[in-house]
């Protein structure tokens, strides 16, 4: 993975939007001790390297500022792993139907 | 000289740029601090039915396919008593452009945009409703903001929004990633008056009137196929727009003998805004946590007056299991080659057992199904689950523990409802009504609207204030 932007690339970048003290008052306490962070995507205004701040240009044209957090940032969520307690239902209701069937 | 953008200025400037960014002013409707004229709201959009199906017929949206599930009848009738289980049917509601109902509800909100002249939309949203307005955005070269609420403060995301995230920006949306915390709202404010952008909020008339085809479409069908009505529609119960909406589309219809019957995940016990609960939840919607206090009391939401108003329309109000749902969702996959997400099979999983306390003869319509995909789908949830310390395996759904025990049935009888106490429900409505109000009196016209907002008789709303020592003025 690249650790330098160039400008115009697909970046990810950070932002505290509120530290904990200005906060929401109506917040459970675990909640109350972390800052609102954000993270936002568009092309970089300029170059920078993971971890410094830069500007970048957003899909809808906003233009705002954070630190640089990736390049080219993609998805890497899943399907899973198969699940032991899933597996069997197909076979278990499908002898069911089989033996209604049978039955008439 | 710029804006002051502290939490407390912009959340002080709310009534100013919800105004704006809604293009409605709600004071026309409004007569005093609980009386507000509903209808009057629903219909001065100018959204009829017709003109609704009309603007869905161009995007694309609705008249979406309604299917009979006989293998799941079937299994239903394997232990009913003789002579029950009734006929259910699905809404295959994943068949719209992005998959869920939800462009129903986005296509009017981005018709009036783009009819108002917005230069785009924002949603805050962490469900299916945020790819639904990306997408009736795109359609309509519109820009368009998705602010979510994705991560604890570990920066680990929950697998369902992670994809609905994915979603948008595949529709070419600009999303917000948020870490938790109600001041979702606060930085959808902020981006409302930065860009101008027309607020596609849920609770507007428009977000709900789009809903009413869907329950339109269903009584159409069921009489041209059956020849009669539904006897229940369960419909996934969670801010209160999809019971809203579809029980007036049911109405519209003339479908008045049909129970709406609404259903949610049970996640008692774990706080919405808690950064620890967070992920110790399996499902991030369709859940209790929005559909209690949603009910209860409806102008909680981004708008001065909410237009889904659930209580004014729900006949029952069920929960099922985490583990029930994913059961299920395995089940209309592997018996029905149905392969849909799991939030969206929340009623069908009630579905089930309510289909078996009903003659043979009767059918029960399940309102929706959603897209599937990585991260939205149960294998993901589950094993997410486990990640994060809640014990996962079969036996009897009754042993469920929200966030600490999901438990999938060993047997399709064991899927069961537990019936949420609607009375209950009314009365803390009304509560929430007068006190929130800071109300020790009301009138007769108050009382008639608290009436009609809870599906109480006047005199039944009358009692619950003598108990809560509220005076009633003559």
């Amino acid at each position: 993975m690249s650790q330098r932007c160039a400008k115009g690339d697909w970046v990810m970048i950070h932002q505290i939007i509120l530290e904990p003290h200005e906060r929401s008052k109506d917040i459970p306490e675990d909640t109350a001790k972390v800052p609102l962070e954000a993270w936002i995507k568009g092309w970089a205004n300029d170059s920078a390297e993971v971890g410094q701040e830069v500007e970048i240009t957003t899909p809808s044209g906003r233009i705002t500022k954070g630190r640089l957090v990736e390049v080219n940032p993609g998805f890497t969520h899943t399907y899973g792993p198969a699940v032991p307690e899933l597996n069997p239902i197909a076979q278990e209701l499908r002898a069911v139907l089989k033996e209604a069937k049978n039955r008439g | 000289m710029a804006r002051d953008t502290s939490y407390r200025a912009v959340m002080a400037r709310q009534n100013e740029i919800m105004k704006k960014s809604l293009g409605m002013d709600y004071e026309e409707y409004v007569k005093g601090p609980i009386v507000f004229d509903y209808e009057a709201m629903m219909s001065g959009s100018g959204y009829t039915l017709e003109k609704v199906r009309e603007i869905q017929r161009e995007v694309g949206v609705g008249n979406t396919p309604l299917l009979e599930l006989k293998n799941v009848t079937e299994l239903v009738r394997r232990y009913a008593k003789p002579g029950y289980g009734a006929r259910i049917c699905v809404k295959d509601e994943a068949c719209n452009p992005s998959g869920s109902f939800k462009d129903r509800r986005a296509s009017v909100s981005l018709y009036h945009a783009a009819k108002k002249g917005y230069p785009g939309a924002l949603a805050a949203t962490s469900g299916n409703y945020g790819a639904a307005v990306a997408s009736q955005a795109a359609m309509r070269n519109l820009g368009c903001i998705i602010v979510q609420e994705v991560f604890d403060s570990r920066h680990v995301g929950q697998p369902e929004i992670i994809e609905k995230t994915r979603k948008c920006e595949a529709f070419g949306a600009e999303v917000v990633q948020l870490t938790v915390g109600p001041e979702l709202f606060y930085v959808a404010l902020l981006l409302l008056e930065e860009t101008g952008y027309f607020n596609a909020s849920l609770y507007s008339p428009y977000g709900v009137a789009g809903i009413e085809t869907l329950g339109y479409e269903i009584v159409e069908q069921c009489r041209a196929r059956y020849g009669k009505d539904p006897a229940y529609v369960v419909v996934t119960h969670a801010g209160g727009g999809n019971v809203t909406g579809t029980a007036r589309g049911l109405r519209k219809a003339g479908a008045l003998g049909t129970k709406v019957v609404g259903a949610s995940v049970d996640l008692t016990g774990l706080h919405m805004a808690s950064d620890r609960d967070f992920n110790r939840k399996s499902f991030t919607t369709g859940h209790t946590g929005f559909g209690v206090p949603f009910a209860t009391w409806p102008d909680r939401t981004d708008v001065p007056k909410n237009a889904a108003r659930p209580l004014r329309y729900l006949d029952r109000y069920v929960t099922v299991t985490q583990g029930e749902v994913f059961y299920v969702t395995e089940v209309v996959a592997t018996v029905e080659g149905l392969e849909r997400g799991p939030a969206g099979n929340t009623s069908l999983a009630a579905a089930i057992p309510l289909a078996a306390e009903l003659p043979e003869d009767e059918i029960v319509v399940v309102q929706e199904t959603e897209y599937t995909g990585a991260g939205k789908h149960p294998q993901a949830q589950l094993d997410f689950a486990r990640r994060n310390g809640v014990e996962v395996r079969r036996g009897d759904p009754r042993e469920n523990v929200p966030g600490k025990r999901i438990v999938i049935p060993e047997k399709f009888s064991q899927l069961h409802v537990t019936e949420m106490p609607l009375d209950r429900m009314r009365r803390s409505y009304i509560r929430n009504a007068v006190q929130k109000n800071g109300l020790k009196e009301i009138n007769a016209e108050e009382v008639q609207f608290l009436a009609e907002d809870s599906k109480l008789t006047p005199e039944e709303v009358c009692r619950i204030l003598e108990e809560l020592e509220v005076k009633v003025r003559a």
